[in-house]
């Protein structure tokens, strides 16, 4: 299985949590860490993070699973979130949303088979001026039009093959 | 273009970020140092005196916010600056973070001395990593320049301050739930009282405030009460203000401007009029949970009391205009199912009403409906306002509202004709 943590990490955590008063102040960051390293929060995610700060699995389970940007199910190597709140609404989202899911070839939730791409709608990005959005990864990409989303697509396709 | 004085956004310049030594050289910093020279309380009554309001959204006067503090109560408290900004339309904080991230930091080290507070959190959205990035530089810039850290300026006062990322989720917004957050544990609000400043973080009394107010204060303590109550345009009011405008316009970009400015103005001249040359039919004046203004109200003036007047409230300054062929059932719609995935689920009227607004919003659009959906509609917007645990349910229903004040008539089309009239 992949590693869901570099060790030097965890115990950089480990570290942390004995040296503050209230361990459970790290969950959120350990949960984004593991996600950052791994791309998804596995349950051995969850008991790794209860283990380093010495709290109990349901208190890391009940905090990753309130998150939408926390990931309990494997997801794919880019994931879209596709803003559909109501400045990208405006402003065509239901479009870019049909081109995403026509070009994709999936629907929102799912993941492409080759295991690229995870299309998710979101609540609003912050990006409200330059609607219609979606991000990638933590980069937003605005004023979206069909050209603009296949270029974008294209690059991210170049740079997971670049990855392997 | 922009003509007002410019406070916030004086040293923004495209796609760039300013550091430590151009903020100082324009004036930065300048406010940390004269409110050293004050008491702790001094520096209060002085915030209080310059009428600044919460510009996050609920406009409370923050002065009054931070005397109800125990800051003579000896012991750990804390100072924690919202940026969880996820209410749609709603981007100023960000615009601020990227342009000019010094402003936060002197205003929390400015907050933390007058209540006494000696840490501080920056409570940030999942979405921007940006600005996380940029705020921890500035952090690094301002400790190692004896802005933060240990005996701040000689002063003998210390304050750390620590960025956390959030994970999303609109709800964080709220500022119990966002205690929650910080604390790690599930981040539904909490009941109140107690409140923050008596019971907040780690059961210690907490200060919460947005962004935009924190990144104010240094430019009060620098220029003065009397100049930043000349800023505004309205005689009663105080300030600028960041004002992010999007939907149909021509230009969708964030301007300071100053409170009482009219819609008129900020649509016309800020946002360039609607794009395509169509009509301006509608706008969210400070974010989704903002009660619509229409044509009648294009005079109004931009500002706290002037909108509470004609049954809406200035919120974020948001301003998402729709244009004249926009059906306001389905902004509603929209909005609503917002509102509706975000509940945190804590409270029956808003984990089951939103959804029912969304089912009746959902007949409505789609030409299901009849008359007695529309009785519906009404008669649960009267059983979620005033009965949910925390302000999402209440701030869902403005919209919903001003449909049935300002478009029951868009509605009643909808019913008559088995279908979206718009379409």
């Amino acid at each position: 299985m992949k590693e869901l943590l570099p060790q030097k990490q965890i115990d950089s955590f480990k570290a942390k949590a004995a040296a503050i008063a209230h361990p459970h102040e790290l969950i959120v960051d350990q949960l984004r860490a593991i996600q950052l390293h791994h791309g998804w929060v596995p349950d051995d995610g969850v008991l790794l993070t209860a283990e380093t700060l010495g709290v109990l699995p349901i208190e890391v389970e009940e905090v990753a699973t309130f998150y939408d940007k926390i990931f309990r199910r494997e997801v794919g190597k880019r994931v879209i979130h596709v803003c559909d709140s109501i400045c990208c609404w405006s402003t065509g989202a239901e479009m870019i949303t049909e081109h995403l899911m026509k070009t994709l070839g999936i629907g929102l939730g799912e993941t492409t088979a080759d295991g690229i791409f995870t299309l998710l709608p979101t609540c609003c990005l912050g990006a409200c001026g330059d609607a219609p959005a979606m991000m990638i990864g933590f980069t937003t990409h605005g004023l979206l039009t069909t050209e603009k989303i296949d270029a974008i697509l294209q690059r991210e396709r170049a740079a997971v093959a670049a990855e392997v | 273009m922009n003509a007002y004085t410019q406070v916030l956004f004086k040293n923004r310049r495209p796609n760039e970020t300013i550091l430590l030594p151009e903020y100082e050289k324009n004036g930065g910093y300048q406010g940390l140092r004269a409110a050293m020279k004050m008491s702790p309380a001094e520096v209060c009554e002085l915030v209080k005196g310059s009428g600044l309001r919460g510009r996050g959204g609920a406009g409370f006067p923050t002065g009054i916010k931070w005397s109800f503090f125990p800051a003579d109560q000896p012991g750990d408290k804390y100072l924690v600056c919202n940026g969880d900004e996820m209410e749609p339309g709603t981007y100023k904080d960000r615009q601020l973070l990227l342009a000019d991230p010094h402003q936060l930091v002197e205003g929390m080290a400015i907050a933390a001395y007058a209540l006494q507070t000696q840490i501080g959190y920056i409570f940030l959205r999942y979405a921007y990593e940006d600005c996380f990035q940029r705020l921890e530089r500035a952090i690094e810039e301002a400790v190692e320049a004896g802005y933060l850290g240990g005996n701040i300026l000689g002063s003998g006062f210390d304050v750390e301050l620590h960025v956390h990322g959030s994970a999303g989720r609109y709800i964080l917004g709220e500022e119990t739930s966002q205690l929650n957050g910080l604390e790690g544990r599930r981040p539904n609000p909490r009941s109140k009282p107690p409140f923050p400043a008596q019971r907040g973080l780690f059961g210690l009394p907490t200060n919460v405030n947005n962004v935009e107010t924190l990144a104010t204060v240094p430019h009060i303590l620098t220029h003065g009460t009397a100049w930043f109550q000349d800023l505004a345009l309205n005689p009663e009011s105080a300030g600028t203000k960041l004002f992010g405008l999007s939907g149909h316009l021509n230009r969708t970009e964030c301007f300071e401007l100053p409170l009482g400015i009219t819609l008129r103005e900020v649509v016309e001249d800020f946002g360039g009029g609607v794009r395509g040359g169509k009509k301006f039919k509608a706008c969210l004046p400070g974010g989704a949970s903002t009660p619509y203004l229409n044509t009648d109200h294009l005079d109004v003036m931009m500002d706290f009391n002037p909108l509470e007047e004609v049954e809406s409230r200035l919120g974020t300054a948001g301003v998402t205009v729709f244009d004249e062929d926009t059906c306001m059932v389905a902004v509603t719609r929209n909005l609503n199912q917002f509102f509706a995935r975000e509940s945190c689920g804590w409270c029956t009227p808003c984990r089951d009403g939103l959804s029912t607004i969304s089912w009746l919003l959902d007949r409505i659009e789609f030409g299901q409906a009849t008359n007695d959906d529309l009785a519906m509609l009404k008669d649960q917007v009267k059983n979620i306002k005033g009965r949910s645990f925390c302000a999402l349910a209440e701030g869902a229903m403005g919209p919903v509202e001003a449909l049935l004040r300002l478009y029951e008539d868009e509605i009643k089309d909808h019913i008559r004709k088995g279908c979206c009239p718009f379409n």
